[in-house]
This record gives structure tokens, C-alpha cells and sequence, in this order.
């Protein structure tokens, strides 16, 4: 089996796909990409298919060997990308021959980045996806991060030519959107102005479960504890410290604190890539205008990865020397 | 069989959890009667499925219903769910029941000794009076296969730890408020354990990962040291040991 062995590691990367649907009413929310379209596009850009798994990281990526020649891509923000000293571009697909060394630094103004390798990761799958699911010890390699040392077992390369964005991918800026509730009747007219006309800063207090916001303390006139039920990607819970947390990829499924409003499905992966620090503010948005957004989104992406577009030189000069 | 007959008012109520789920409230109570509607509700969409409904996700008073916005609206959905909420009935299908083997006490069972006191009751009489009650998992979640059960006899209902413990085994008996649980992987608990079982509710390696799931009746058996070490060995062996009672 051909494999990529992992030289350096960042301090939060792992192995990640679609993520799991189905196993909620189990306990086992879905994992998967915090931002899944960057490793879509990743994805589309080797040649793979959108259900493979690839390397996410956060804020630095590590230095990769393959055994066998492959195409990779990496994706998610700006970053320098080097194989053997020399320079590569984000966003598109470069060939990695064996015994070179591909090293991925520090993602500017974007929290985490992609790494596909054409074959993709070819974990086991365990409860039917690869991704891992850091709190559960569930996919990946032992459920575990990556670290130096490590070997991830490639799939089958299919024939691809070398791809690249036509139009640098760029992301909106703007309120995050949200619709209000499941919870929205705990919070009074006051709690409500807080959340819609403060602004809201990034904290430090994040991983793939969950994200701490910092403002002004948001009350529930009736208490911060519920009778535990459901929760979703985006839900945004309040605490009795007032602080909002929005859960993430890797929540718990259930949880008992009132939810005042759930981050609208398009603006998720985008306050995933907020930097630590930076101020945001919410907007209030109904069910229906998000699904359209959301529908909008799936339309506007479909045609980035139509326009994928062959890089000219010599792709085909290194496809020879892999075969 | 019995129509429903909300005893909660201005309940049940649908409410929209973002762009690809609705909630459907049938309470905001921990109740059976409640919690039997939420399942009957689920089991509903399980054998009439709505195209575009991805998962549903039952809790102790609510079914959180996951959709595909771009196959349903959430509007339309949630029309489709109002008219299942006039056909919905209760007391359709039995619970299955198992009884769970516990070693009270011991390494796992780190407060048993320190809650016997708070509650002025010999450890024995703790142990036979936890073991005395009928429990049903209301709900399945928080981690894999996280069982939370209601049933818990008054006189064992305990506060929560003010300071969270870091680590708690997979396989802990506890005790958060009126709740009881049996835990289901390792990690941090407010809660009070008493004891473990040698049964595993999460093992990923298994065809049947889960154990148990919500609506299901549970009893505590109370086992030696001895039996828990045959009952840890066959498990680890992969036998079956699990004690389900015929139907």
C-alpha cells in the first residue's frame, strides 16, 4: 500500500471527509470538514471524488513525502506552499514525486486549510466515514491528531490533468446570518438588541467543537438551563456566563443550554475562518431566506467547480515519468 | 392504542433550528408520556419517510427532524409534520428491556461510599435501592450511545458536582440531578458515579455499535467482583452476553 508519511505536523490536523449522517439520534454528530466547500474544491482539483478524505489543518500544515508520484492541493486560505524549496500556489493542483518534500506553512487571515492528495486518505472508514471525531476517538488514525511519524495509506490515483481556479476563491464579507431559536422566546427585547446591534469577538476558545464568542452578556430572563434536546452545526447556545458558543463539526448532539439562534447553513464555514480576534456581528434572517442562500451557494459553487480549468505546461511531462 | 391528547399547552409546537432542521416540541417537562410522543413520533417518520428528511433525533421532550433544504422547504415539512402530529398514537409498539450487570462501588464507583452518607443509608441499601427501580433511556446523546435515563428513585436524586472531574470511564453508573446514566466513552462528568458495567454501550468495532437506544427499559443487577471479571472477559472474548428479555 502506497503512503503518505506525515515529517512535520501542525497542532490540530486530521484526517476528514463528508462526515457521518444518520448516527445523531446515537450520539455521534457528523465530524467532517469545518469548512467543507475549500476541501471540495481540493478535492475536485486532484482528480478526486467530493466523498474522499483529505488532511484538514488548523493555522499551519506540516511537511508530506509520498512513495509514489501524486497530485495535491492545497486549499482554505493564503499560505506559502513549498515542495523541495520551491514556491507552489494555493487553489491548484501540483505534481509531489517521490522523496520530495512538501511543506505547507501558516494560513493568512483564514483558520484551516485542506491538503488533498489525488487517491485521497484512505483510512479505514469507522461508522461509515473517515473523518475523525477528536472527542469520540472515532476515524483517522486511532481517533487521535496526526502527528511526526505518522503513515496515512493513499487510495487509487485516477488520471487527472493538473487543475486551477479560474477566479481566485474569495469569501463574503458582512454580518453572519442567523435565524432565531429554537430558543428565541428565552431571550427578551433587551437580550435580542445585544445580540443583533453588538458586535461579537472571535475568541481564542475554539476547536471543531465549538466556538466561544466575547460581548455583551446575552441573559435568558428564565435561566441558562433547559431540558436538554437536539442540537445542529451553527446552533448558538448561551451559557449562564452570557457568552455565546456556537457549536461546531464535533458538537455533543443534545446539550441543556437555551439556544437563541442557529448561524444560517452559507455562514458557517466562513465564522469557522474567522480569524481569533476579529469582530463580528449577527443578522437576523428567516428559515426560508436562509434555504435560499443556502441553495444559492450549492448553484454558485457548482459553477466554480465546472470552471476548473487545466493548467498549461508540462502536466504531461511528469505524467510520464509516473508511469 | 390512544390518540394523543396533548396534556401541555401551546404545545406541540414547531420551531425552525436554522436552515436544515425543524424542532417539534411536545414539552418543556421530562416526562414519559412526553418522551413516548417523541419517539412515537420518530418511529412514525422511520416507517413513513419524507423525502428529504436526513435524520431524526429524539430527546426527553422534543424530536429535532434533519431536512435537505434543497429536496423539502422547511415549511413544507413542517405542514407534513403538523398532519403526522393528528395521526400520532402512543403505546404502539413494547419497549425492549434489558437488565445491566453493575459492580457497585470499587475503582469506577468513586462516590457510592461518600452518597450513602449524604443520604444516611448503609452502601447496601443504596445499592438495593438503585437497583430496585425501572428505568427507560429517555435519550441518546451528548457522546456515542451516552444513555440518560429517567426513573431514578427520589431519595438518590443528587446535585452535580460543582467542579467537573476530568476523567470518567466509559461504562460508569451515574447519577446528575434526577437523571441517571450509563456512560458510553471516557471523559469529563459533573455527575456522581456508583459503580460500572462490564457492558459496553459504544464499540465501534462491533456490527451492533450501539447498545441501547431511546425507549428502551433498563433494570440494574447488582454482581460481584467475580462475575464482572467473567462477565469484562467475555466480553473482550466478543461473546454475547447481554441480558435482553424476551418479548
Amino acid at each position: 500500500m502506497t503512503m503518505l508519511h506525515i515529517k512535520q505536523a501542525g497542532p490540530m490536523l486530521t484526517v476528514q471527509d463528508l462526515g457521518r449522517t444518520g448516527l445523531m439520534h446515537l450520539g455521534v454528530s457528523g465530524a467532517g470538514a469545518m469548512d467543507p466547500t475549500s476541501m471540495l474544491i481540493a478535492n475536485r482539483l486532484v482528480g478526486n471524488a467530493d466523498s474522499d478524505a483529505a488532511l484538514e489543518f488548523a493555522h499551519v500544515g506540516g511537511a508530506f513525502v509520498a512513495e509514489k508520484p501524486v497530485r495535491f492541493a492545497v486549499t482554505g486560505g493564503a499560505i506559502d506552499i513549498t515542495v523541495d524549496g520551491q514556491l507552489r500556489h494555493g487553489w491548484e493542483s501540483h505534481w509531489l514525486m517521490p522523496g520530495e518534500v512538501l511543506k505547507i506553512g501558516a494560513l493568512r487571515r483564514a483558520v484551516w486549510g485542506y491538503l488533498a492528495i489525488s487517491g485521497g486518505i484512505d483510512t479505514p472508514k469507522v461508522l461509515e466515514a473517515r473523518s475523525t471525531h477528536l472527542r469520540s476517538g472515532l476515524g483517522g488514525i486511532d481517533g487521535r491528531r496526526l502527528a511526526i511519524g505518522d503513515a496515512l495509506p493513499l487510495g487509487e490515483t485516477k488520471k487527472s490533468s493538473l487543475l486551477a481556479l479560474r477566479k481566485p476563491f474569495s469569501r463574503s464579507n458582512g454580518p453572519v446570518r442567523v435565524v432565531p431559536g429554537p430558543q428565541a422566546d428565552h431571550f427578551d427585547a433587551a437580550a435580542w438588541k445585544n445580540f443583533l446591534r453588538e458586535p461579537f469577538s472571535v475568541t481564542p476558545s475554539r476547536d471543531r467543537m465549538a466556538q466561544v464568542l466575547d460581548g455583551p452578556a446575552i441573559r435568558a430572563f428564565a435561566g441558562h438551563d433547559i431540558v436538554s434536546d437536539g442540537t445542529v452545526a451553527g446552533s448558538i447556545q448561551v451559557p449562564s456566563s452570557g457568552r455565546p458558543i456556537v457549536l461546531m463539526a464535533e458538537r455533543q448532539t443534545t446539550g441543556g443550554y437555551p439556544k437563541i439562534a442557529t448561524v444560517a447553513s452559507v455562514d458557517l464555514p466562513r465564522l469557522a475562518q474567522t480569524a481569533t480576534g476579529s469582530t463580528i456581528r449577527f443578522k437576523s434572517i428567516s428559515q426560508e431566506e436562509a434555504e435560499d442562500l443556502l441553495i444559492a451557494r450549492y448553484n454558485a459553487l457548482a459553477n466554480i467547480l465546472a470552471s476548473l480549468e487545466e493548467k498549461p505546461g508540462d502536466a504531461a511531462k511528469v505524467e510520464d515519468r509516473q508511469t | 392504542m390512544a390518540m394523543m391528547q396533548s396534556v401541555h399547552p401551546n404545545y406541540p409546537r414547531i420551531i425552525a433550528c436554522g436552515d436544515s432542521a425543524l424542532v417539534v416540541e411536545f414539552s418543556d417537562q421530562i416526562d414519559e408520556e412526553t418522551n413516548e410522543r417523541v419517539i412515537a413520533l420518530a418511529d412514525m417518520l422511520a416507517t413513513r419517510p419524507i423525502t428529504g428528511v436526513i435524520e431524526t433525533v429524539p430527546t426527553y421532550r422534543s424530536l429535532l427532524v434533519a431536512y435537505d433544504p434543497v429536496i423539502m422547504r422547511g415549511k413544507t415539512l413542517s405542514s407534513s409534520l403538523q398532519t403526522m402530529l393528528g395521526e400520532l398514537s402512543v403505546g404502539g409498539g413494547a419497549a425492549r428491556r434489558i437488565t445491566v450487570p453493575v459492580l457497585y462501588g470499587e475503582e469506577v464507583g468513586i462516590d457510592l461510599d461518600e452518597l450513602a452518607d449524604m443520604k444516611q443509608m448503609s452502601r447496601e441499601e443504596l445499592i438495593a435501592l438503585h437497583a430496585s427501580a425501572d428505568y427507560r433511556v429517555y435519550m441518546i446523546g451528548f457522546a456515542p450511545g451516552f444513555s440518560y435515563l429517567g426513573g431514578l428513585p427520589r431519595q438518590l436524586h443528587t446535585p452535580r458536582l460543582a467542579v467537573p472531574r476530568q476523567r470518567i470511564d466509559a461504562s460508569a453508573i451515574g447519577i446528575g440531578g434526577k437523571q441517571a446514566s450509563i456512560n458510553s466513552v471516557p471523559g469529563p462528568s459533573g455527575w456522581r458515579f456508583i459503580g460500572r458495567t462490564p457492558l459496553k454501550l459504544f464499540d465501534p468495532s462491533r456490527p451492533q455499535p450501539f447498545l441501547l437506544r431511546a425507549g428502551d427499559r433498563v433494570r440494574f443487577r447488582p454482581v460481584g467482583a467475580d462475575e464482572a471479571e467473567s462477565l469484562d472477559a467475555a466480553i473482550s472474548r466478543g461473546e454475547a452476553v447481554e441480558e435482553w428479555e424476551a418479548p
